[in-house]
């Protein structure tokens, strides 16, 4: 062992540190204080995509994601319509108002127990609009297919997508195809494109959320992350156990309809309700306080998690929505969601809070305390 | 959930606080190791601090195997990964442990094929798999994990599989105790000792701390309540002036450990002289190697290993925050240069490291959030 070297991103890493501002002083309840505000002014800062090549973090939703939308996507698109990056973007077109939003579909395996990528590529885009307080109308489907893929496996995709479309009361309007060799796809992937139109004078938004507001949660989180991840055989583990994928645009326009103190709604797929409600505490600055008691999740889901040494509120849904509402009309919120089928399991989880802003907060079922962060990338399993 | 939620209750935890603050001598502060990474995760996933006394401190130990691997071995991981047709496994946590070159993840999209595995033996069935492929398991973790390698090599041996071996990284939790213990700047009042570690060494390897270093031991389970019991427990030791081992998680550790599994440790592997940790150092018989008996099985011996040493930064205090010299927050880099993102340290690297535990749950004052939530 004679020779030694240094790790060159770690030296970066130290270079940017010493070129930030530096020492604390003060009693240590004091120290502690300015040693968060310092990570807080960190990691404020403008993102930056350290990474030279893409690795899978960077689709896992949480902060690479993150950085990586907003310091090469967002910084070379840049407009108004793109910028509040929602889940679905608001186009003012003559006097209407409509909301357009995409999504690709890579789940693998394509077919999973309570659906398949065909529905899940409806219903995926029909929710970005329906949580965006649009009535989705129109949709198209991309399909990328890899040679030697089955035409019975495509005819039960395209059959579900017509019923899913059917559901959600959208067309499917346009489309393309396109075939890769073999060994470049897995199989089939999918991308659609919706359009649909929004109430003329209303107005939704994570960043309105302010304090006093109720978080509330559709229905138990986590059922179809644990779904694909049992279903991938990996762990030999049974459950029984259903993806939770289907239309909420009933569901959001009874929330529109029923609660004009409604602030936003955000569905919870990738990176999970944690991800939306850190998404919240940033977009408003404000806290996001939840029981988590009060989080619905079901026995297999918190059982499969806790093997993994998973958090469900990390654990992507696929028929489930975050929505923040104000206090007053919390009941009315929750009396909403529960009139509809999809919505019977929907609890108040939280509130909004002011202190301490950015951050989300969790009142664990034990008793304590802890903050709940944005992932890195995907959540992995521990070893003990 | 049956066997969880009955050691997550609230009001037994009340309990346990009150008589847990009834203990604590007026004046006098409590300094305990919690050895195990397993344990941080639990203190502060469910926000266990919150029912302390302000008296009583836990300090985080160096027991989070992915922590401890040094980032030279990483390295060496790498290497292998690249070699023509090698399909390299491992756990979980280890896909974001960087080397001096990037993680695993990183190395993924260069074009190596290293993959997550649940079980060593999940390793084996790759192999038979894909027989025109050399697979190699890196194998991490103390005596909890050891022995799922120990019986996957003899599987492997009895099936006569040829296109497998095992890049050795098991490493010993004693010889981590001992060198903690002997560090001059030590303050420790007691140990929670490591639940899973000791399902399979059981508690006699603990009696040198309470009899030749006069520091109690009780070895705790995993659930919230089993780490407020086990305090409770070494608080009672003190009070009556008793230094002892003791099995908190007797409901799983035997006291003699596990004999089948280390038989099969013992027949498959060896200590190796000396290994370096990261954050602690070159420690000696810490960690297992092969025995020459399994040489077919043993990467280190059928790929050539570039072995170079990567140097911590310098301004990097893991030493400290591992020993209890510093809080987390104490370090210079923290939250700052270190994150979980660039963990430029080993406490930030895996969820179970002190740091990444407190940067991820604990990143905020507790007395502002008492007034934010009315607690």
């Amino acid at each position: 062992m004679s020779t030694e070297r240094l790790a060159p991103w770690a030296e970066q890493a130290m270079t940017e540190h010493h070129a930030a501002e530096h020492g604390t002083r003060g009693g240590p309840g004091e120290r502690e204080q300015q040693v968060l505000d310092r990570i807080d002014r960190a990691r404020r800062r403008k993102p930056k995509v350290r990474e030279e090549r893409i690795t899978s973090a960077h689709g896992a939703g949480g902060k690479a994601t993150q950085t990586l939308v907003e310091a090469v996507f967002l910084d070379a698109f840049r407009n108004s319509m793109l910028e509040p990056l929602g889940d679905a973007a608001e186009l003012p077109v003559d006097s209407a108002r409509l909301a357009m939003t995409t999504d690709s579909f890579v789940v693998s395996p394509l077919f999973f127990p309570g659906g398949n990528i065909g529905d899940l590529a409806v219903n995926g885009t029909v929710n970005d609009l329906a949580v965006s307080g649009a009535t989705p109308r129109y949709l198209s489907c991309g399909f990328i297919l890899e040679e030697g893929f089955e035409v019975a496996d495509l005819r039960r995709i395209v059959s579900s997508m017509t019923a899913a479309a059917e559901a959600a009361g959208v067309s499917l309007v346009t489309g393309d195809t396109k075939v890769v060799g073999k060994g470049s796809g897995d199989g089939c992937y999918l991308n659609t494109t919706g359009v649909g139109t929004l109430d003329p004078d209303r107005t939704l938004g994570i960043h309105t959320a302010r304090p006093g507001d109720a978080v509330l949660v559709s229905g138990p989180v986590g059922d179809h992350g644990v779904t694909i991840m049992l279903e991938r055989g990996e762990l030999e583990i049974d459950a029984d156990l259903e993806s939770d994928t289907a239309p909420l645009h009933g569901l959001c326009r009874r929330l529109l309809d029923d609660v004009p103190g409604l602030r936003a709604m955000r569905d919870a797929t990738r990176g999970g309700v944690a991800t939306i409600l850190n998404e919240v505490a940033r977009a408003a600055d404000v806290s996001v306080v939840v029981d988590e008691d009060a989080v619905p999740v079901r026995a297999e889901v918190r059982g499969a998690c806790e093997l993994l040494g998973i958090d469900p509120l990390y654990v992507a849904c696929e028929g489930r929505f975050v929505a923040i509402v104000d206090g007053a009309e919390a009941d009315a919120a929750l009396a909403a969601l529960r009139s509809e089928p999809l919505g019977r399991e929907a609890a108040v989880i939280g509130h909004i809070g002011d202190d301490p802003p950015g951050l989300v907060l969790l009142k664990t079922a034990f008793g304590g305390t802890r903050i709940v962060d944005l992932l890195v990338g995907d959540p992995l399993p521990r070893i003990c | 959930m049956k066997f969880v939620d009955e050691y997550r209750d609230a009001d037994k935890a009340r309990a346990l606080a009150a008589k847990i603050a009834g203990l604590c001598e007026p004046g006098r502060q409590y300094k305990f190791m919690e050895v195990c990474g397993g344990h941080t995760h639990t203190i502060y996933k469910h926000g266990l601090e919150d029912y302390l006394p302000e008296q009583v401190s836990l300090v985080h130990g160096p027991g989070c195997p992915v922590c401890v691997i040094p980032m030279g071995r990483v390295d060496d991981a790498i290497h292998i990964a690249s070699q023509p047709d090698v399909i390299m496994t491992s756990f979980g946590d280890m896909m974001r442990v960087p080397g001096s070159g990037g993680t695993f993840f990183d190395s993924n999209a260069e074009g190596t094929n290293i993959r997550m595995v649940y079980s060593p033996l999940d390793s084996l069935k790759i192999a038979r798999q894909n027989p025109d492929k050399h697979v190699v398991f890196m194998a991490i973790g103390f005596e909890t994990t050891a022995p799922s390698t120990a019986m996957t090599l003899l599987r492997a041996r009895e099936e006569g599989i040829e296109n497998f071996s095992v890049f050795c990284n098991h490493v010993t939790i004693i010889p981590a105790i001992k060198a903690i213990l002997d560090s001059p700047d030590l303050r420790l009042d007691g140990f929670l000792g490591p639940g899973h570690v000791s399902t399979v060494i059981g508690c006699r390897p603990y009696e040198f701390i309470a009899a030749d270093y006069g520091k109690p031991l009780v070895v705790a389970g995993f659930e919230p309540l089993d780490i407020l019991q086990s305090i409770y427990q070494l608080l009672l030791q003190l009070r009556d002036g008793r230094c002892e081992v003791e099995n908190q998680y007797s409901r799983v550790v035997p006291w003699q450990g596990n004999v089948v599994a280390l038989k099969a440790m013992a027949e498959t592997m060896e200590l190796r002289p000396y290994f370096e940790w990261r954050g602690l150092g070159f420690i000696s018989h810490s960690a297992m190697r092969l025995r020459d008996g399994f040489a077919e099985f043993d990467a280190e011996r059928v790929f050539s290993m570039p072995g170079v040493r990567v140097a911590d930064p310098k301004a990097c205090q893991c030493g400290e925050v591992l020993k209890g010299v510093l809080k987390p927050w104490e370090c210079k880099v923290f939250g700052t240069a270190c994150t979980p993102e660039t963990p430029i340290g080993t406490c930030m690297v895996s969820p179970e490291g002190a740091c990444a535990a407190y940067y991820n749950f604990g990143r905020f004052s507790r007395q502002r959030v008492k007034e934010a939530t009315g607690a």
